[in-house]
Parts: structure tokens; C-alpha cells; sequence
């Protein structure tokens, strides 16, 4: 691929304008209700200008960051995993004709999406979730129809946080891979790297200048600095037999009587996979559709069969939660199902740390 | 045996209701035709495998098949039990239901030729082995020696008993039946089905045992068999888990690494003898 470009401050709604010239859908990051959440937008205005987000075990607050960047943060409770694995859709539309019934697809229209401000452990999970939902024997529709068309422009971390460790799972801060553009936002402005042939072709309508050794050597030391900067890690990238082996260890149930079983590490975790499937019928029963909707491990309905749980009580639960994560991940898809990217540390209410419990219960180990 | 090339649709097919056998107490075999030629000669499909069954507004649930491979109506044999079953169960012929599957891994019917087969069920309406009771005793040729041992908790679980006493006149076929609690004139064993275990004849070289029921017995099970000289190997299990969309995407069905619905729901015993071992996983 080409050399990397630059592409001054001011310029970077040239990329928007060149995305809606090519009929895209943009999505990208905005500060809304104390958080950073990705939505529609329009214009470079609309991203998090001079917004800096501190994150820790537990608690997510917006700052005032210093200087003129946006993205000057690390992540917000979810990113990609939304966009291509929707919280509740419809599988298919049952209507009843004459003494049977038909059933039919539905398929959400979707446009040509681009999304800005992909990081780097985004890139990672979905890597993940392509591998579960399109992997398979039974390749996903919906999912697959979400996926395709959807443009990655990835934005390298210089401002992890402090729940982050990426580094330590060798998913970021840079990208490697799976991205269509990736930029490194400088003072100045942002170094541009081509990912992919569509991504060659938008950078092509930007005409722009090669980036200097100079700007080339600033985003080499803020990447280095931002992966020194993480102080959690995993303790070992294959966790699997030594969790394994410690499926008795008392702190599963030190941990349960902490956890609240809310699930919300499941939510937003770009990699947990599980959804359930419900029948949602019209009040004369004539027609239905077919959903399905995320669940976590951590719910009454997960285990439940025939009125018996097979995980009964949270220590069980959270097990499954970590243990999967960490350990039998690598059986159904050859790596680790954590990608570092610390959200299920802030967003749990009892400040539960995976990095603290892994590191916990592999204590020891050799 | 045929061989088996068609994949399961992602959609469930309309299909009717041709027939409806009451079982016993709550548990009836819903026969089901598919509609055209073409379908039903695609279809095909392994004892133990499974078919969602939709019931239109009401949801899905897993069922497995219990009747021949080679016979064109497919059977699926329920115990009323949940929201979705209790609902099949008012079904009557002429109504339709939805199939997709089939789905999963089934019995070692193949490996199983020209061997003994232990057959050790526990509980109530072990459907999957059942069917493979059947599959041997239609081809009674092509296998050795059939042992059923079969638990229940109290004489009246029982179901079929007639055919049992059938079973154990056919050649080469011993049967074995133990509950927890007898009735008067319960002509079987009174006590635990395990240590029935002890009486099978069977050539421990040349068999396959295929297991069924709650997971405590068929870990017991094992042991025993195991404890007789039969190869882990040699013993297959049928695990239930929770299942939603049958094709290893929802999460539900997990047992450790596998995903039940499509890495079983029949394992051979050292595939999953760690995690069923501990249970709560
Ligand atoms: S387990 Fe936690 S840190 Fe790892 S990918 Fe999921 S949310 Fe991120
Ligand atoms: S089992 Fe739990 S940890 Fe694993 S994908 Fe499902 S919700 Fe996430
Ligand atoms: S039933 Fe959904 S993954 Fe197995």
C-alpha cells in the first residue's frame, strides 16, 4: 500500500463530505449524556472536540481535554458490535394463510455505512464476532447483511485509558489490521494509512500530501507511549488451562458475593455473542415476528431448561462469564475472547476488574 | 444408510400434522409429512439429531426424531412440559407446525455395525434412544448382541412397558429395567439401574454403549461401563442444553468449548467427560 498521508485539521470534514459523495451513512462518536456513544452524524463539528474521558473500575466521566483533538479518549460503552449484531431484529415474519402459514426473511435494508473513530480493540472483536456469525457452517444473514458495506475508518489510540490494556492482549492501541483508513490525530492534524481498495479510493478523492518523517515519528512515540501507558494487563495471553484447572478456586465465590449480576459486562463487551429468541405475536395471533435480542450469561433464561438452572447462583454465572471470555474462547475460536478494551471494568456498577480477578485466580500458576 | 449432503433452512418449512399418537401421561409423537416429493427426498437424517419445532405466535423447541430414517413421516416425540410444548400439545391433525433441522450430530449408527449395543436411559421419555431400540431391532442382523438398561425413579415412569417385555423376547436382546420405587408386581429390578449394569452381556471389545438422561446418571454410567472393561471411546451420551437457534450462534447451548446443538448433541463420552464431571458449567 501507499505511503501514509496527512491530512491538516481543518480538512477533516473533507472526509465527511467525500463519504457523502460516495452515499454513505456516516456513524462516529459523540459526547451525549455523559458518555461517548456512537450515532449518526454529518459533519466533523459533531465529533468530540476537546473532550477527554477519564475511565476507571466503575465510573466514566467526560473532561475537558487539553487542546484541539477529538479523539483525545479511548472508547465509550460500545462501538461497532450494534451496528453489525442488533440489540433486538427480527428473524423472520410469520402470517397465517388458510390452515397453515408462511414464513418470510426479514432483512433490514441497510445503506452503505462508514464509521469513523474505530479503535483498535473495536477492530479486534469484530474480527471475533465475523469469525462466530460468518464463520460457521450456518452463516448469518442479518449479521452478514449489516456487515457488508460497512467502511472502517480506524483511529489509533494515543489516549488510553486507565481500564485499557490492550497492549497486553496484543490487539492495539494501533491497528493492524481490518480497517479501510486509519489515522493517528496529531496537534496538527492526522496521519492517514490505507487499509483496503475502498479505502485507497476515498483517500484518492482527498488528494492528499504525504505525511513527513517528522509527523511519521510523532505518531510512532504516541503509539509507543499510549501502549506503555496501560498499567493493567492479562496475566498471560492462554489462560485456558490454568482457569480451567481452578474451577473450584474460592474466589469465584468472593467474586459472586461483589457481583450484582447485571449483566452490563456482558452488554457491552464487543465480543459476547449471546441473544435469545422470542416470538413477538399480533394480539389476534394472525401474524409474528420472530426476534432476537441480546442476552447475557448472567440472566434467569440463559441456563434455564426444563424448570431447572443449569448455573444456578451468580458464582456460577460469573464464571461461565470469565471462563468463556478467557478460557474456552480459545476452543471455539483459537484465541482469547478479550480484546483489552476495558469496558466491561468501567461500566460494572461494583467496579468488578477482570484483569484483577484473572489475575486472582491464576495466581500462582506457573 | 443414506447419505446425508442437504443443509438445514434457516427458516422454518410449514409442514402438517398427518398422524398423533398418545404416548403416555403428557407425552404424545407428532407425525409430520413434508410437503412436496422433492422435500421429502432431500430430507434425511441420523436417530439423535433434532428438528426446531415452531409453532406459529408461540416460539420454538427442539425435539429430536424418533422415528426411522427411512420411513417418509417424520415422527417427534414430546413431553408437555414448557410454554412451547405445552402448546404442541393441543395440536391435532390437519394443523401445521414449522420444521428447520435437521440439526446436530446423531447416534454412531454407522460405527455401531456388526457390534454390541448398550442402550442405558434414565428418567422419563428418553426419546433419542429410543429410536435407536428401533433402528436395531428393524436391522437386527446387521448389529450383535442389544442390551437396554433402562432407570426410572418410580415402576409407574415407566413408559411403554409392554414394549420392554417385547424387547426382551427378541433374539439376542437382554433387558434390564430397575425403579428406584416398585409397585406390587413390578416385575423388574427395585433399587438405582446402575448397578444393572454389572448383568449386561456384552462383548466389551466389540460394543458401543449409547447413553441417555440426566447427567449424573450417564456420568455414573460411564463409570460403570468403563469400570466393565468398555473402552471411553465406545460411549456415546446425548446432552440437553438450553437451545434457541440450533446453529451454534446464540450462546445457550454452551457446555465449556462445544456448542451443544451443533457439536452434539451426541458426544462421545471423553469429549465432554471433564465438564460433565463438575457439572455447573
Ligand atoms: S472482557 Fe471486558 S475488557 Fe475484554 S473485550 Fe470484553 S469488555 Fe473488553
Ligand atoms: S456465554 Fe456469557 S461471556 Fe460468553 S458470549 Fe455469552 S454472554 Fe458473553
Ligand atoms: S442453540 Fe444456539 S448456540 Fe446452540
Amino acid at each position: 500500500m501507499s505511503v501514509p498521508a496527512f491530512l491538516p485539521r481543518p480538512q477533516l470534514q473533507r472526509v465527511f463530505d467525500a463519504l457523502q459523495h460516495l452515499g454513505y451513512r456516516i456513524v462516529g462518536p459523540v459526547a451525549r449524556d455523559g458518555a461517548l456513544v456512537y450515532e449518526d452524524i454529518t459533519s466533523a463539528s459533531e465529533l468530540p472536540w476537546g473532550v477527554a474521558a477519564r475511565q476507571d473500575a466503575g465510573s466514566f466521566r467526560l473532561e475537558a481535554g487539553a487542546g484541539e483533538r477529538c479523539f483525545a479518549w479511548a472508547n465509550g460503552p460500545q462501538a461497532l458490535k450494534p451496528l453489525v449484531f442488533a440489540p433486538v431484529e427480527p428473524l423472520w415474519r410469520m402470517e397465517r394463510k388458510g390452515a397453515g402459514f408462511e414464513v418470510r426473511m426479514t432483512q433490514a435494508t441497510c445503506r452503505p455505512t462508514a464509521v469513523i473513530g474505530v479503535r483498535a480493540c473495536d477492530l479486534a472483536a469484530l474480527a471475533l464476532q465475523d469469525r462466530h456469525f460468518l464463520g460457521g457452517l450456518h452463516a448469518d444473514a442479518h449479521y452478514a447483511g449489516r456487515r457488508e458495506d460497512l467502511l472502517l475508518i480506524a483511529v489509533n489510540c494515543t489516549h488510553p485509558a486507565a481500564t485499557c490494556f490492550c497492549a497486553s492482549t496484543g490487539d492495539g492501541p494501533q491497528v493492524s489490521r481490518g480497517f479501510d483508513l486509519a489515522l493517528t490525530e496529531l496537534d496538527e492534524g492526522y496521519t492517514v494509512a490505507v487499509g483496503s481498495p475502498p479505502g485507497e479510493k476515498l483517500l484518492a478523492l482527498l488528494a492528499p500530501a504525504p505525511a513527513t518523517a517528522d509527523q511519521l515519528e510523532r505518531e510512532r512515540a504516541a503509539l509507543h507511549r499510549a501502549a506503555a501507558a496501560q498499567t493493567r494487563g492479562l496475566p498471560g495471553r492462554q489462560l485456558r488451562d490454568v482457569l480451567m484447572a481452578r474451577l473450584d478456586h474460592p474466589r469465584w465465590q468472593e467474586v459472586a458475593e461483589r457481583c450484582l449480576a447485571c449483566g452490563n459486562c456482558t452488554a457491552v463487551c464487543p465480543t459476547c455473542f449471546c441473544h435469545a429468541e422470542i416470538e413477538s405475536a399480533s394480539l389476534d395471533g394472525a401474524t409474528s415476528l420472530h426476534l432476537r435480542e441480546w442476552d447475557s450469561c448472567f440472566g434467569e433464561r440463559h441456563g434455564y431448561i426444563h424448570g431447572k438452572q443449569l448455573r444456578p447462583g451468580t458464582r456460577e454465572r460469573y464464571r461461565q462469564w470469565l471462563v468463556h471470555k478467557l478460557a474456552t474462547w480459545h476452543d471455539q475460536y483459537g484465541r482469547s475472547g478479550c480484546v483489552g478494551c476495558g469496558r466491561c471494568i468501567t461500566w460494572c456498577p461494583a467496579a468488578i476488574d477482570l484483569t484483577e480477578e484473572a489475575a486472582a485466580l491464576c495466581a500462582g500458576a506457573a | 444408510m443414506r447419505r446425508c449432503r442437504m443443509s438445514a433452512p434457516a427458516l422454518p418449512l410449514p409442514v402438517e400434522i398427518v398422524g398423533r399418537s398418545e404416548e403416555a401421561a403428557g407425552i404424545f409423537t407428532l407425525h409430520l409429512r413434508l410437503p412436496t416429493p422433492e422435500q421429502r427426498a432431500v430430507y434425511c437424517f441420523l436417530p439423535g439429531q433434532f428438528n426446531m419445532l415452531y409453532l406459529p405466535a408461540v416460539g420454538e423447541v427442539p425435539i429430536s426424531l424418533s422415528s426411522d430414517p427411512e420411513d417418509e413421516i417424520l415422527g417427534h416425540t414430546v413431553r408437555s412440559a414448557g410454554r412451547v410444548t405445552r402448546a404442541l400439545a393441543r395440536l391435532q391433525p390437519g394443523e401445521y407446525l414449522g420444521v428447520r433441522g435437521p440439526y446436530g450430530r446423531g447416534w454412531p449408527l454407522q460405527e455401531a455395525g456388526g457390534r454390541d449395543v448398550v442402550i442405558v436411559t434414565g428418567g422419563l421419555g428418553c426419546a433419542p434412544v429410543l429410536a435407536v431400540v428401533h433402528y436395531v431391532l428393524r436391522r437386527r442382523k446387521s448389529f450383535g448382541r442389544l442390551v437396554v438398561i433402562q432407570g426410572v425413579k418410580h415402576s409407574r415412569d415407566l413408559l411403554w412397558p409392554q414394549a420392554y417385555q417385547e424387547w426382551a423376547r427378541q433374539p439376542d436382546t437382554q433387558v434390564l429395567v430397575a425403579a428406584d420405587a416398585g409397585e406390587p408386581l413390578w416385575p423388574w429390578h427395585v433399587g438405582s439401574a446402575i448397578p444393572l449394569i454389572e448383568q449386561a452381556v456384552f462383548d466389551t471389545d466389540h460394543a458401543l454403549a449409547m447413553l441417555c438422561g440426566p447427567e449424573g446418571m450417564m456420568v455414573a454410567a460411564a463409570r460403570a461401563l468403563a469400570a466393565r472393561g468398555l473402552a471411553e471411546s465406545a460411549i456415546y451420551l446425548s446432552m440437553e442444553r438450553n437451545m434457541q437457534c440450533a446453529v451454534g450462534l446464540c450462546g445457550h447451548c454452551q457446555l465449556g468449548g462445544k456448542f451443544v446443538c451443533r457439536d452434539g448433541p451426541v458426544f462421545r463420552y471423553p469429549e465432554v467427560k471433564f465438564l460433565l464431571e463438575r457439572g455447573g458449567l
